[in-house]
């Protein structure tokens, strides 16, 4: 392995928990949803960098599908934000309480 | 110009060798598949005359053909009698096998599992369309997005590799999320969808990331390589850190799926704001699929791994055993308390996943199986008492049912005892085989926890039976009139009768599951239409057609018909 | 394979900018610039793409990520008017930054000690299972065929997706022909802690 790999890996792994530290303190629906494309991508660079390592094409095409889910979960997730925003329209703040029992 | 390049790329003058697919496999998702959409098409075209009967008598029908599609898949794997099959039976021998280049398998485990959720989608669609009914919403998403949700569950259950296990997932989640948000009326409903799909999809990420790492670690996310790769090295020390990494990562993202202690905190709240309806669905579908992904990734994909991710089950299994029927004590909601109580179910469960058996396998389905109908019997009843509006559902709505409806109370009843495991009803069998399971793996310390954990959850469930039919002499009586719609109503003796039938006599059940192993199999031999540059290419570039490991390609397998256009004249 | 010295520059670039990014969309109070250094991540990681010989997909990052999503994501903000600044200063739950510190860091230390340690035979897959890359042979090509036979029921499975996201759009958008009061006190969430008072009209 070489030690750049070792630095793509490790990018990464620092973007996932950026990403999903963000989620879990940020309280606008629409910035939580920017923490889960962050997570997203740092899985898609992963599987590009260990495709690379390994020589092999899965890695690559397994991100166009992560592509795909990105995609749709962002239509899911902007609808659900819009007809909840309708109703309540200062829905940014505490409406969801994550990590509450 | 361009067609000197097209003669110089050899990828282009030949065929592509397509996996062999086999149709009758796939029978069940297609059914489903073509269900929701042929369903969406009519409501667009003539939903204004035909109207919520129609939807939810296509949607019954859709999952029960689908049922009926998979009983020859059945017949095909455990090598019945031949003739029940409609299709050459010479092409796929008896047996589990595995279709589309082994991304898709056919095993016992996963036709048994296909079977349950085509029953439960029927079942659940009863009990919607009598909320519907009653509410006066006339809308077809529903029914149409809980047949689609379906088929990512069905392609969870048969997933032989990590992506299309992914993606079945991402099917079956964003369907519910949608399912939880749907009740516009109810701003409360948005909130529980929008948290659902926060926690949802940072979990998907953790799931992801952890199949990430399982790709660098053992070079496939396919489980046929996965398995046969582990079975070749044995990964020590350095070379270990990515798998044992990506399994940790996988276990946590499916235990926020099956709402695990401590990754349960989406579930009360959710269960909550959501339409009961659509609870009744992810409470069952939800948690089938995800236990079945859990089986097939951990027991089946990384039993070389036992020893690591035993240890993480045992200590999720407790914490939900042991959490979600204590809080559950306190909960003076009844959706939040039958939320906790399957949390509480979900820790039975793992008790099954964790023994790392065959044994513990059995435990699961004959536990999911058991569950499925009975949590979707529970909610039909708080669907009804919910009332218009699916807003009243606190423990004093249910104070002197027993005068008001006693055929609702009296099945609700019979579902809650079963819940805790009384004799004579399924979920005894259910607990007893999941007890079995964990004495039967060396583990009998959670055996005990999960026996005291079902005497705390008794009490529960004895307190709301109480409460139901025990009045005090001068309470008042509540608001009089609760109509059962007749669809709910069937829905519910289906899951009585089937609790009940279980219960009495669980010799068909357990006979069922002891033939429906989940495996993983090898696809068959791939089909290569004729390659004629197949000569001329670099040696890397015939791996790339080769597939994976699919053990060469048989030249006599040449399927004149086979898909692909023979892109002659290239040169 | 050697590394040359463009390619160390080139990731040492990105690194910084995707990491830039990356916290200031976790940063920045206001949507819009959390948007804006969302844009930044997603272009870095592109040109990563591109430095480990993945060119399709550098262009599909580009195309779908920053065309679609952030522009969707974009719209949305402008659309309802939700660009007000949140406050990060109050913290939402007790300790909820302290779980949060807790899973990121466990994680990413986890991940990046395993790397470190983990030396030579730390990535132990075997290779080129599915399908080795080819240097003479286009990278979308390649792709391309891997898609249509290794990976065509996963090809499937995303229509059956994108039908589900199309029907969620449909359903969310659609307006309620009457609607429930808004909960007084969010009774049935349960009310440990205060809510703001909810004073807002229904605008429909």
């Amino acid at each position: 392995m070489r030690s750049i790999d070792a630095g793509y890996l490790v990018l990464a792994a620092i973007l996932f928990s950026i990403g999903a530290f963000g989620l879990l303190v940020r309280r606008n629906p629409l910035v939580m949803l920017m923490c889960v494309e962050l997570m997203l991508n740092a899985v898609n660079l992963t599987f590009v960098a260990f495709g690379m390592m390994l020589g092999d094409l899965a890695g690559q095409v397994t991100v166009l599908f992560v592509l795909v889910v990105a995609a749709a979960e962002v239509v899911v997730g902007l609808g659900i934000v819009v007809a909840m925003a309708r109703r309540r329209p200062g829905a940014t703040a505490d409406d969801i309480r994550v990590l509450r029992g | 110009m361009s067609l000197s390049i097209l003669a110089q790329t050899p990828l282009l003058t030949e065929q592509i060798p397509t996996p062999v697919v086999s149709w009758p496999a796939l029978l069940p998702l297609i059914v489903m598949a073509l269900g929701g959409l042929l369903l969406l098409t009519f409501a667009s075209l003539f939903g204004r005359r035909v109207g919520t009967p129609f939807f939810t008598w296509w949607t019954v029908m859709t999952g029960l053909i689908a049922f009926g599609t998979a009983v020859p898949l059945w017949a095909q794997v455990q090598g019945w009698d031949r003739r029940v099959l409609w299709w050459n039976p010479e092409q796929t021998p008896a047996g589990a096998f595995s279709t589309v280049g082994g991304a898709f398998g056919i095993d016992g485990f996963s036709v048994l599992l296909t079977m349950l959720i085509a029953l439960a989608v029927a079942v659940c669609a009863l009990v919607m369309a009598g909320t519907s009914e009653r509410d006066g919403e006339r809308h077809v998403e529903g029914p149409a997005l809980l047949i689609l949700s379906a088929t990512g569950a069905m392609v969870m259950v048969g997933a032989n590799d990590l992506i299309v296990l992914f993606l079945g997932l991402e099917v079956l989640s964003l369907a519910v999320y949608v399912l939880a948000a749907m009740n516009l009326r109810r701003v409360q409903s948005q909130e529980a969808g929008l948290k659902y799909f926060v926690l949802g999809a940072f979990s998907s990420a953790f799931f992801l990331y952890g199949i990430a790492l399982v790709y660098g670690g053992t070079g496939s996310t396919s489980l046929v390589n996965i398995t046969g790769f582990l079975a070749d090295n044995l990964l020590l020390g350095s070379s270990s850190v990515l798998v044992l990494l990506g399994i940790a990562l996988m276990v946590a993202g499916l235990a926020f799926k099956v709402a695990a202690v401590p990754f349960h905190s989406w579930s009360p709240d959710v269960y909550d704001g959501a339409p009961t309806s659509s609870v009744a669905f992810m409470a069952s579908v939800v948690k089938i699929a995800a236990f079945a992904g859990m089986v097939r990734v951990l027991v089946v994909g990384f039993d070389t791994f036992a020893a690591d991710w035993r240890p993480i089950l045992q200590v999720l299994a407790v914490l939900s055993l042991v959490g979600g029927a204590l809080v559950a004590l306190v909960q003076t909601n009844v959706k939040r308390l039958l939320a906790y109580s399957s949390i509480s179910h979900a820790g039975f469960i793992l008790l099954g996943v964790e023994a790392a058996s065959d044994t513990g396998t059995r435990a699961v389905l004959v536990y999911l199986v058991a569950y499925t109908f009975l949590v979707i019997g529970s909610f039909a009843v708080v669907s009804i008492v919910g009332r218009s509006g699916d807003g009243m559902h606190s423990l004093d709505s249910y104070r002197g049912l027993g005068r008001v409806s006693p055929a609702l109370a009296g099945t609700f009843t019979i579902l809650l005892l079963a819940q805790a495991g009384v004799p004579f009803t399924s979920g005894f069998y259910a607990k007893f085989y999941a007890v079995i399971a964990a004495v039967d793996a060396q583990s009998a310390w959670l055996a005990v926890v999960a026996m005291l954990s079902a005497v705390i959850a008794a009490y529960l469930y004895l307190r709301l039976v109480v409460t139901m039919w025990f009045v005090a002499p001068g309470d008042q009586t509540p608001a009089p009139g609760l109509p059962i719609p007749a669809t709910t109503g069937v829905a519910l003796v289906v899951c009585v009768a089937v609790t009940l039938f279980i219960g009495i006599t669980p010799g068909p059940l357990t006979s069922v599951v002891d033939e429906a192993p989940p495996v993983v199999v090898e696809p068959p031999v791939e089909q290569v239409a004729d390659a004629p540059g197949l000569d001329g290419l670099p040696p890397g570039l015939l791996d790339a057609l080769g597939g994976g490991g699919a053990g060469g390609q048989d030249p006599l397998t040449v399927d004149p018909g086979g898909a692909g256009t023979p892109a002659g004249g290239a040169p | 394979m050697e590394t040359t010295a463009v390619e160390y520059v080139v990731f040492a670039l990105c690194a910084v900018i995707v990491l830039a990014g990356a916290f200031g969309v976790i940063w920045f109070r206001n949507p819009v610039q959390a948007a804006l250094s969302l844009v930044a991540t997603l272009f870095g990681v592109a040109v990563l793409f591109l430095n480990m010989n993945a060119q399709f997909l550098a262009a599909v990052q580009v195309i779908v990520y920053t065309g679609a999503i952030v522009v969707l994501i974009l719209f949305v903000i402008m659309l309802l008017g939700v660009d007000v600044e949140e406050d990060l200063e109050e913290e939402p739950l007790v300790g909820q930054r302290v779980i949060a510190l807790v899973i990121a860091a466990g994680v990413a230390g986890l991940v990046v000690a395993g790397v470190t340690l983990g030396g030579a035979d730390l990535v132990s897959g075997a290779r080129s299972v599915t399908g080795s890359i080819v240097d003479d042979v286009s990278n979308i090509e390649q792709i391309g065929r891997l898609l249509f036979t290794e990976y065509v029921f996963a090809l499937e499975i995303t229509a059956v997706l994108l039908t589900i996201a199309v029907i969620a759009a449909v359903v969310m958008s659609r307006r309620p022909s009457e609607v429930e009061p808004l909960p007084a006190e969010n009774a049935s969430m349960e009310p440990p802690e205060p809510m703001e008072p909810e004073a807002e009209e229904v605008f429909d």
